[in-house]
């Protein structure tokens, strides 16, 4: 089973997923950061391929990956780095990135490699759906990934079903119309937007603007948890990292 | 062979709309209008009564008469630099504020390289009452101060960028970074490049270059169709203008010109068809400068309008046909042709066009030849760069 479903049928509540970019703060601390998230009770990871120009992230994340590409990482690298993942890591692996960098690796190669190293799953915010099953569809599902599908406040309700239906693992909801890195602002139409989750049977978390505590205990009164970039991102910046997660859980 | 967009909003293999979901309400709602709203009746008369009292169009057809017997052949000149603002851009952003109006857009967001698209932008919102932001390389802001003064006291806000390489691409990012952010705002784009059907729409509207052309070149050569059309090409937009209704006349030779900078060798170069590969920027599907891992690499070219490292998907589309010859003209090329244009015609073209006019020196022509070089812009903006090289 993939252990993202795995994760979804053992754990209904509370679900923390981290992302924070591959090869940052420094090139060779993708896998240390990947077994600290474990040991201190993160869920699941997003890792993120980063990309010189990520148009759906805010400053922080831009910055973060400038830094992890000025280190020298590579796609290459990264797979070399989490070759060995799975001895230590136990706990689902994301990959995240933009479409560029995957299509220029070779959109095979790159499913096979992640498939080797033990990836779950695959979150590419510009590969429209539609892309994805016209032509890449039975890639990922012979090599056992998933693709997880984003929703966002301005998605109407036929194309929220339609992608809650297409996303495996989960559905990632975007709390608001905004980059990467903004603050939470709740509102009565965001609620109505959180609660079409009823509506739907796919597991979801919410994620872009989830930055302590408060927050995430926000978003998970709505979905089966949330995920933390940014904020995580500020915290490994100034070496915080264990702190932080401990006072999100 | 089909040159222009399919049902699906691609050029052949390129193009598409890859962009996330946060703008796809907007993207679709695009894609399911544009067509109707650029071919009512409505839209087509108030487009046309703009471009002819508040642009100035059409815009003359120079026969160039001095450089005609400097190269031996008949060249005339379609005289972009004539418009109001200085430059083709504004007869795209005529025409996307009537399509902003049309949905009720109270906002507009664009990006600018050189300063062109944007000063144009503020025309159009100032025209209309609109509120306008500009996002503008950093380093554009510098290098561009007369046009960053123009658009702000045109109204609009001018917002630097300062990431990446502070250019024009860093200044789309933000761009659309903004759109995502305020959704309710219309982006009108500047070039024939980002998701579906921006390209659609921005080569429509340029169209009115090669449509002035066939009945200018009529009343001059008694054919609507030269031998020659030659523009330079940034992101590409007064080239697709200036090529859509020559793309079916086989007989019509079109040529690209792309900024090669410092050499298309140098690795300072802007130059992507030559040196491109497909990948996708900018929500679209085409030939950019990137690394073997798939980083966009930054580009250069003396020309901040033509320093982009993507290109519109038309244009690998024609390039990979074999339709258009793509070629390329360097910096120290370009500067040359502005100045041999300015001695010989009195006419002080922009660095962009200086390009297209760097062609006439890397081609044979017979002496029968009509040949029309686009000069989509006047130098005005860049009279510091001649006076520091010239």
């Amino acid at each position: 089973m993939n252990r993202i479903d795995n994760l979804f049928q053992n754990k209904k509540q509370d679900i923390l997923s981290i992302y924070f970019p591959a090869g940052y703060p420094n090139l060779n601390d993708t896998v240390s950061n990947l077994e600290l998230l474990q040991k201190n009770g993160v869920d699941m990871v997003e890792i993120g391929i980063p990309f010189s120009d990520p148009l759906a992230d805010g400053s922080a994340i831009q910055a973060a990956s400038k830094q992890a590409l000025d280190n020298g990482m590579t796609l290459s690298l990264l797979f070399e780095q989490l070759s060995s993942v799975r001895k230590t890591v136990s706990i689902p692996l994301l990959l995240m990135g933009y479409w560029n960098t995957i299509y220029r690796y070779g959109v095979d190669l790159f499913l096979q490699d992640c498939q080797k190293v033990g990836i779950d799953g695959l979150i590419i915010p510009d590969l429209p759906l539609e892309e994805f099953e016209e032509h890449y569809k039975s890639d990922f599902h012979k090599y056992g990934i998933y693709n997880v599908l984003l929703a966002c406040p301005e998605t109407d309700e036929a194309r929220f079903k339609n992608l809650a239906n297409a996303s495996q693992g989960f559905l990632y909801l975007v709390s608001s119309s905004a980059t990467t890195g903004g603050s939470l602002k709740t509102s009565e139409k965001q609620k109505d937007y959180f609660n079409r989750i009823k509506m739907i049977e796919t597991p979801s978390l919410i994620g872009f603007g989830i930055a302590n505590r408060n927050n995430f205990e926000y978003a998970c009164q709505f979905a089966n948890g949330a995920i933390v970039g940014t904020a995580f991102i500020k915290a490994l910046e100034k070496n915080q990292a264990q702190e932080f997660i401990k006072d999100l859980i | 062979m089909n040159y222009q967009i399919d049902n699906k909003g691609f050029y052949g293999k390129f193009g598409g709309a890859y962009i996330p979901e946060l703008l796809r309400k907007n993207v679709d709602e695009l894609q399911a209008v544009y067509l109707d709203i650029l071919e009512s009746e409505d839209f087509k008369n108030e487009y046309a009564r703009l471009l002819d009292n508040y642009v100035g169009r059409p815009t003359p057809l120079t026969f160039a008469k001095n450089l005609s017997s400097k190269y031996q052949t008949q060249i005339y000149l379609k005289r972009e630099d004539l418009n109001h603002t200085g430059a083709h851009k504004i007869n795209n952003t005529i025409g996307q504020i009537l399509l902003a109006k049309h949905l009720g857009k109270k906002r507009i967001i664009a990006e600018t390289g050189a300063g062109q698209h944007g000063v144009a932008t503020a025309t159009v919102c100032a025209l209309f009452g609109l509120e306008c932001v500009v996002h503008m390389g950093a380093l554009d802001v510098k290098r561009q101060a007369p046009n960053v003064a123009r658009m702000k006291m045109l109204g609009a806000t001018v917002i630097p960028a300062t990431s990446g390489n502070q250019t024009l691409k860093d200044a789309t990012n933000e761009a659309i970074r903004d759109w995502i952010a305020n959704p309710h705002s219309f982006y009108l784009i500047g070039s024939v490049v980002g998701p579906h059907p921006y390209p659609d729409i921005v080569s429509r509207l340029q169209s009115i270059i090669s449509e002035e052309i066939r009945v200018q070149l009529e009343k001059e050569q008694n054919t609507p169709n030269p031998d020659y059309v030659i523009a330079c090409v940034g992101g590409g937009s007064n080239a697709a203008g200036a090529f859509y209704h020559f793309l079916d006349e086989k007989a019509v030779k079109l040529v690209a010109v792309e900024a090669a900078g410092k050499g298309i060798d140098s690795s300072e170069t802007a130059a992507t068809i030559t040196i491109g590969t497909t990948g996708f920027i900018h929500g679209s599907k085409t030939l950019l400068m990137q690394d073997d891992d798939g980083q966009i690499i930054e580009p250069y070219s003396i020309s901040a309008g033509l320093d982009y490292p993507g290109v519109g998907p038309i244009h690998a589309h024609l390039a990979e046909t074999g339709r258009v010859n793509y070629i390329s003209a360097t910096d120290d090329e370009a500067l040359n042709a502005a100045k041999t244009l300015a001695l010989n015609e009195g006419i002080i073209p922009a660095l962009e066009s200086a390009h297209a006019l760097a062609a006439l020196d890397k081609m044979q022509f017979k002496k029968n030849d009509v040949v029309v070089v686009i000069v989509s812009g006047r130098g005005d903006k860049d009279m510091e760069t001649y006076i520091t090289h010239l």
